[in-house]
């Protein structure tokens, strides 16, 4: 249905309106976490904000709208703070809120879920590394594998084929595909066992007093120093709804990950005898699958090309 | 109070949000409570253990949906994705109404995941009624719009808010949800008589009530949903139901979320007045 010009201009004025708005509630605070007094064109903000916002006797309009863009800021870097607290371990609470606003401000959330506010992060720092400088590579890691635990936390789950599913189709046309909850990771360091301790720490300090807190939080910088460089490999998938992170062999990676970008199974299989696995790679393999068809890891078969 | 769309939500009783610290003590002692309230978003995934706590939940409990992103008050078309989710849940909590705010929070596909004020313009009132009907039929269940707390207003409004609110759920045909503590904490921060704005809304359209506490800063007032309801929201509540009748009530509480027990214990306490108000009606 076309719309009449009146009720067009309407539309039109209202979205002006929010539009406006919204640009003064997202702007970043200042470092004393309080508005910006200068608008985008250098213009005093109060006189942008007095167009739109009444005073009351007890706030100006600046001071009203301010409780918008400070409750904005707060919301979003709360919800950031709980998402990545490996990655805030690492960096520490100041370099870690610095990185938050820079990347929010960059990237707002485009989504009606805060369960997607991380979903450009490590782009983004990838993009960006002095503002996790000199720990950029361990950051990367922390980053990537956060974001693995949210999508795996509640991302769908097919109905899994079992292995006897697979019996009797020609390999060389078979293409299956792995769970929407499950992301295979190659990392530089070993982060899967100190996020599981950080995310222990957090559990407990939901129940701790703020001086515990603070004193945990140090503990968790500590260890992040000495975190070892070792290429290592992860499955991070869910199984009877909790969330698992599994080691993978090179190999296993590779088949997996050859699999997931959408190769047949006997052109995935191919790309393990350049490894030269020691021992029977035919039997290997077959344990391999009969791992993660228990795990449910398979659904569905690829239509071949 | 004759039954009609929007309040004959009369056996529901006094429910709780449901809330994460509370999953296992719910599930593991299975207490007596009305019904939950579930913020639909929390929900609207494709898997894993938000939706295996909430099945557990349905199997015992009747559950309502409450949501804070569909924005009604914003000008733009519904995303359909989301909608497509919400209907989903929808059908699997087969919830006799749906919730969310009367209010604006996303423009230009950006989020604030605020729920902000609106100017109280007839226009205004026109957009938003308009999408509360799309969204509505789309969905094929009972809406409700809630009144937000808010700490600013507009030059270019028009009327009151309780005017505006008449004018959006008119326009609409839907019902409201009566949020007490929002009506408080607004009435401070814009130094208008709360009681108006009860007294003010159609009674017929209210299906269901919110209580709360809020935060008291120097110059206003915050909607936290971190404290007890204070007794001026509860004078409120009496008054609400006086002209409502017994009408679905939840208390919210979000943030510092003290244990089960005493977060049940604080909704029913609302209670007193219920029955105080079934005593005058035997009276009468």
């Amino acid at each position: 249905m076309k719309r009449s010009k009146p009720e067009r201009q309407t539309r039109r004025a209202l979205h002006q309106l929010q539009r406006l708005m919204a640009r003064a509630v997202m702007r970043p605070l200042t470092r004393r976490d309080r508005m910006q007094v200068k608008w985008i064109d250098g213009r005093p903000t109060e006189i942008v904000v007095n167009q739109f916002i009444k005073p009351n006797d007890r706030l100006t309009s600046f001071e009203r709208l301010e409780i918008y863009n400070r409750q904005y800021w707060f919301r979003l870097r709360d919800c950031f703070y709980d998402d990545y607290p490996g990655l805030r371990a690492v960096l520490g609470d100041k370099p870690f809120e610095r990185l938050a606003d820079e990347y929010l401000t960059k990237n707002p959330s485009q989504s009606y879920t805060l369960r997607n506010l991380g979903s450009r992060l490590v782009k983004f720092l990838v993009a960006n590394p002095k503002l996790t400088a000199p720990n950029s590579e361990l950051a990367w890691d922390l980053a990537r594998l956060e974001w693995a635990h949210i999508e795996a936390f509640d991302n769908a789950a097919e109905r899994p084929l079992k292995v006897g599913d697979l019996s009797g189709l020609d390999a060389a046309k078979l293409r299956l595909r792995l769970q929407p909850h499950l992301t295979l990771l190659k990392l530089e360091h070993d982060v899967a066992d100190f996020l599981i301790g950080i995310k222990k720490q957090a559990g407990l300090r939901n129940e701790a007093s703020n001086a515990m807190e603070q004193r945990r939080h140090r503990a968790g910088v500590r260890t992040a120093r000495g975190l070892k460089r070792r290429v290592n490999f992860l499955a991070v998938h869910r199984y009877q709804d909790g969330v698992y992170y599994k080691p993978l062999e090179p190999g296993q990676f590779i088949l997996l990950s050859a699999l997931q970008k959408g190769a047949t199974l006997e052109a995935a299989c191919a790309r393990l005898v350049r490894l030269k696995l020691a021992g029977d790679l035919g039997a290997t393999v077959r344990q391999w699958f009969a791992n993660w068809a228990a795990l449910g890891w398979f659904y569905g078969l690829k239509p071949s090309k | 109070m004759p039954a009609n769309p929007f309040n004959h939500f009369t056996d529901y009783g006094i429910g709780i949000g449901l809330r994460v610290p509370h999953y296992d003590h719910i599930l593991a002692e299975k207490p007596t409570v009305d019904w939950f309230e579930i913020i639909s978003e929390n929900f609207m995934c494709e898997g894993g253990r938000p939706l295996q706590i909430l099945d557990q939940i349905l199997e015992q409990y009747r559950v309502v949906q409450h949501g804070v992103s569909m924005y009604f008050g914003s000008p733009e078309k519904p995303d359909r994705e989301h909608l497509r989710k919400l209907k989903r849940l929808v059908r699997r909590t087969r919830t006799p109404w749906l919730s969310d705010h009367l209010c604006w929070g996303s423009v230009d596909g950006r989020y604030t995941h605020d729920l902000l004020p609106m100017p109280y313009t007839f226009a205004a009132a026109r957009v938003t009624a308009q999408k509360i009907r799309a969204v509505r039929d789309f969905l094929e269940v009972p809406v409700c719009v809630e009144n937000v707390s808010s700490y600013a207003e507009f030059h270019v409004s028009e009327m009151t808010e309780w005017e505006f609110l008449n004018e959006v759920v008119e326009r609409a045909d839907c019902g409201i949800l009566l949020d007490v503590n929002n009506i408080y904490v607004s009435s401070r921060n814009h130094n208008f008589n709360p009681f108006d704005y009860v007294n003010g809304v159609p009674a017929e359209r209210v299906a269901q009530i919110h209580i709360a506490g809020h935060s008291k800063f120097r110059k206003y007032i915050l909607d936290t949903h971190d404290h007890p309801v204070i007794d001026p929201v509860w004078k409120l509540y009496e008054r609400a139901i006086q002209r409502v009748g017994r009408t679905a009530t939840l208390l919210e509480w979000d943030d510092r979320i003290p244990s089960f027990d005493e977060v049940h214990g604080e909704a029913l306490k609302a209670n007193r007045f219920l029955q105080r108000l079934e005593n005058e009606t035997l009276k009468a």
